[in-house]
């Protein structure tokens, strides 16, 4: 996440993580989570359907939901369970599954099983339920002929493609996109005129992620101003994000993995601290605020979070965090990138414009730069003090003098609330 | 702590009578006429700005301290080098990070911000009027000060108002998170329980540094624990312009000292009618003096020591030190020498009115 170039694959890796959510502290063996997090991440842009099917067989699912206890002779409805209400169909009004489609659903994911030494599921067919099965009037009450020996596993096949017949699916996730990317209240226009189109195109793409990814980012709908900076940062969002946006350097993953994964954990750490724990969703139905109605995105901030978001953002802007290796904000090279740290005016507004993603007001504009001035009135007192630092770098009061100052510039910028929405 | 910023003009201030001719050679076309300056009681040295006539009053009631030349060695003549160092406390070649009144609090609340607040310290250790937490409370683990972005935003949250937000769906969410945001200021309620308490207040001038003075007086009679407040008056970088060419005794620079001496004794009185104005001193500073000489712009550049102003029941009345020797014919370079290290005064505040050992921050001792 914090190392990718301009890419949106950690991104969609973290959405399906949320949305086919399995936790680490159920699962308690690295080795499957790893894996789960591996088949997303491989099929985050690919294929919805094949995704799914990916999913139902990942040994770390098998466990989180206990389908690989899954056996004819008795069923264990969990996973199927969450396959139509969490993964595909949703528990819209127009998803109408019934607790007998539960029930055949998990007959017909009998027989999976684990290997703990490969990390490995398997199928077995002395476990799998061979009668067959009855869906309801929701999936135009369709039968899966029950199979025997290793054909048994054409039965998901079966299955999935029953359940990807529903328009329902579609649109379930086109909402679930919706709410990760642009805002969580889906009003009756948004269905109508965006999701309706989405799902649309979800379906005619067979389920390629790709193309309905393209149609959202593409539209007018996404563009409009009134749609714009309303998604409040997850915590993720907002620690790596910080990182990313600062270009705040960690010791290399490679050479240096000791020290890299010590980093990395204190940026997973401070997520944690503001209530999203990645590799650990508090259910299997992913974290509250992309489904908690009616507050979803606003969950992510309270007394208690808000704080930690500042204490973080504080602690990058100053001390840094050392765990193994060391990283801080380098407000003096970010500045440098700009286009002319020079002068306060555009420092400022270049800074607002790159980390806020909404104006702020005059006054608190003029208190920036204030903040760079020292109270001063003249715009060459920052000047001079710029330009006397790029002259030397290695002269330390030269350093200090504007260093100090950026650190409140920036401090500033990110314990406004504005900084909080993306 | 009232933070002259710019550089303030000391000479102008407390002007040298004993060697007043010296002073208007060095700068005729600003100098104060000698008729004009404000006479303290028993005092022969200096006169005071005429603007600072509540000042005045304040001296010739025992209330006042004048401390003059008060610099450091081998000052600085950057603004924010300076402001660094008066902030901080450092030598004038060395890099301090923590500011001395964070160092005070610091030996005061070793543990802070852990288990703070609490009941035996429920209030802000310091408060800022302005938009950022001045350096000077910065201590080692963290800024030790609340800031009250502004006089306005004090009102604001007495009256529970918030900022406008835009009619969109980004604007429901800013006021949410504007919400949530000040639910979290964990002192909120005790400074809103402070203001609270005090229904009525003396009169102040419609100035930002008399507003600003009425906040910390009713915070203070309101009974916060706070042990220091920091408020600032801007626009003492007089390089142009400082006096009216017609009238040496007007200008901008006689606007602030006016100002600032109205809002000083609009503070004390008000502080008195709260019956708690022997719980308060106050202390005046700026990041340097200017040059002796005066420039052709009618203005003086940034220079050296200047005079601090120490103000409340129990301070030690008087002018401390002798008026800075003014030189034959001066010149561009000529600067008034430190006689006091203001390092010096916070050492006296800190042990005389804080009571702090001085083992407990001088090492040595």
């Amino acid at each position: 996440m914090v190392s990718q170039p301009r890419s949106i694959r950690e991104k969609m890796t973290l959405f399906w993580h949320n949305h086919f959510a399995t936790e680490a502290s159920t699962i308690k063996d690295a080795r499957y989570v790893y894996k789960h997090n591996t088949m997303l991440r491989a099929g985050a842009l690919g294929n919805f359907k094949d995704l799914t099917k990916a999913v139902t067989l990942d040994p770390g699912m098998l466990v989180y939901l206990n389908g690989y206890l899954n056996e004819k002779s008795a069923a264990d409805e969990n996973y199927a369970r969450e396959l139509f209400e969490l993964f595909t169909c949703g528990k819209g009004p127009a998803s109408q599954y019934t607790e007998e489609d539960v029930r055949a659903g998990a007959r017909v994911l009998t027989g999976y099983r684990i290997n703990p030494t490969t990390i490995t599921s398997f199928f077995d067919p002395t476990k799998h339920d061979i009668e067959n099965k009855q869906f309801s009037a929701f999936f135009g009450n369709r039968v899966i002929s029950g199979r025997t020996g290793a054909d048994g596993t054409r039965e998901l096949d079966d299955m999935l493609g029953i359940i990807f017949q529903q328009q329902e699916v579609a649109k379930f996730i086109a909402r679930k996109f919706y709410r990760f990317f642009v805002y969580y209240d889906i009003d009756e226009a948004t269905e109508t005129n965006v999701i309706t189109p989405l799902a649309d195109i979800f379906r005619a793409s067979n389920y390629e992620i790709k193309p309905l990814l393209s149609a959202l980012f593409k539209s007018e709908h996404f563009y409009d101003p009134l749609n714009m900076s309303c998604l409040i940062k997850s915590p993720i969002d907002f620690s790596v994000g910080l990182c990313r946006e600062f270009g705040v350097k960690f010791p290399d993953g490679v050479t240096d993995y000791v020290n890299a994964y010590g980093t990395w954990s204190a940026v997973q750490g401070a997520a944690a601290n503001q209530q999203q724990n990645i590799g650990d969703p508090p259910l299997v139905s992913g974290w509250e605020a992309y489904f908690r109605e009616p507050q979803f995105h606003e969950l992510w901030i309270n007394t208690d979070t808000y704080p930690k978001r500042n204490m973080y953002s504080d602690q990058m802007i100053t001390s840094g965090i050392t765990r193994g290796g060391h990283i801080e904000i380098d407000p003096l090279a970010y500045a440098e990138s700009l286009s002319a740290p020079e002068d306060p005016i555009q420092l400022r507004d270049e800074s607002l414009s790159l980390l806020h993603r909404m104006d702020v007001k005059a006054d608190v504009k003029e208190a920036l730069r204030k903040i760079l001035l020292s109270d001063e009135d003249m715009d060459y007192y920052w000047t001079n003090a710029w330009n006397a630092y790029m002259v030397d770098k290695t002269n330390a009061m030269n350093r200090d003098i504007v260093l100090r100052r950026l650190q409140s510039f920036y401090k500033y910028i990110m314990d406004l609330s504005e900084y909080q929405l993306s | 702590m009232i933070q002259m910023t710019g550089g303030n003009d000391g000479l102008n201030m407390v002007i040298p009578i004993d060697k007043y001719s010296g002073y208007v050679n060095a700068r005729s076309n600003i100098a104060i006429a000698e008729g004009k300056a404000l006479e303290l009681v028993n005092m022969k040295k200096v006169k005071i700005h005429p603007s600072m006539t509540k000042l005045q009053a304040l001296y010739n009631q025992g209330k006042v301290c004048v401390v003059q030349s008060v610099g450091y060695p081998s000052p600085n003549f950057s603004h924010f080098r300076a402001t660094d160092i008066w902030l901080t406390g450092s030598d004038a070649d060395k890099v301090i990070t923590t500011g001395w009144g964070g160092r005070y609090l610091q030996t005061e609340y070793p543990n802070y911000p852990v288990g703070f607040p609490n009941a035996e310290m429920p209030d802000p250790l310091a408060i800022q009027i302005g938009s950022i937490v001045s350096p000077a409370f910065q201590g080692p683990v963290t800024n030790a000060g609340m800031a009250i972005t502004s006089t306005n935003s004090f009102y604001d949250l007495l009256e529970g108002k918030e900022d406008d937000v835009p009619n969109t769906k980004a604007g429901k969410e800013l006021k949410y998170i504007r919400m949530i945001a000040k639910q979290s200021n964990k002192y909120a309620d005790a400074i809103k329980l402070a203001a609270g308490k005090v229904t009525s207040q003396g009169a102040y001038s419609n100035t930002s540094i008399s507003q600003q003075l009425k906040i910390v007086s009713r915070l203070i009679a309101g009974g916060l624990k706070t042990r220091l407040y920091m408020v600032s008056i801007g626009g003492f970088d007089t390089h142009a312009s400082q006096t009216n060419s017609g009238d040496t005794s007007t200008g901008s620079h006689a606007n602030l000292l006016g100002n600032l001496s109205n809002a000083i004794g609009e503070f004390m009185a008000d502080l008195k009618g709260l019956k708690v104005s022997q719980r308060v001193i106050g202390m005046t500073f700026s990041e340097f003096g200017r040059r002796i000489k005066s420039n052709g712009s009618m203005g003086t550049d940034h220079g050296a020591a200047a005079p601090m102003i120490l103000f409340g029941d129990y301070i030690n009345p008087g002018v401390l030190g002798n008026t800075p020797d003014m030189p034959g014919t001066a010149n561009v370079n000529d600067n008034v020498p430190m006689q006091y290290d203001f390092r010096s005064v916070y050492a006296s505040v800190l042990e005389q009115w804080f009571c702090v050992k001085k083992k407990r921050w001088i090492p040595s001792c």
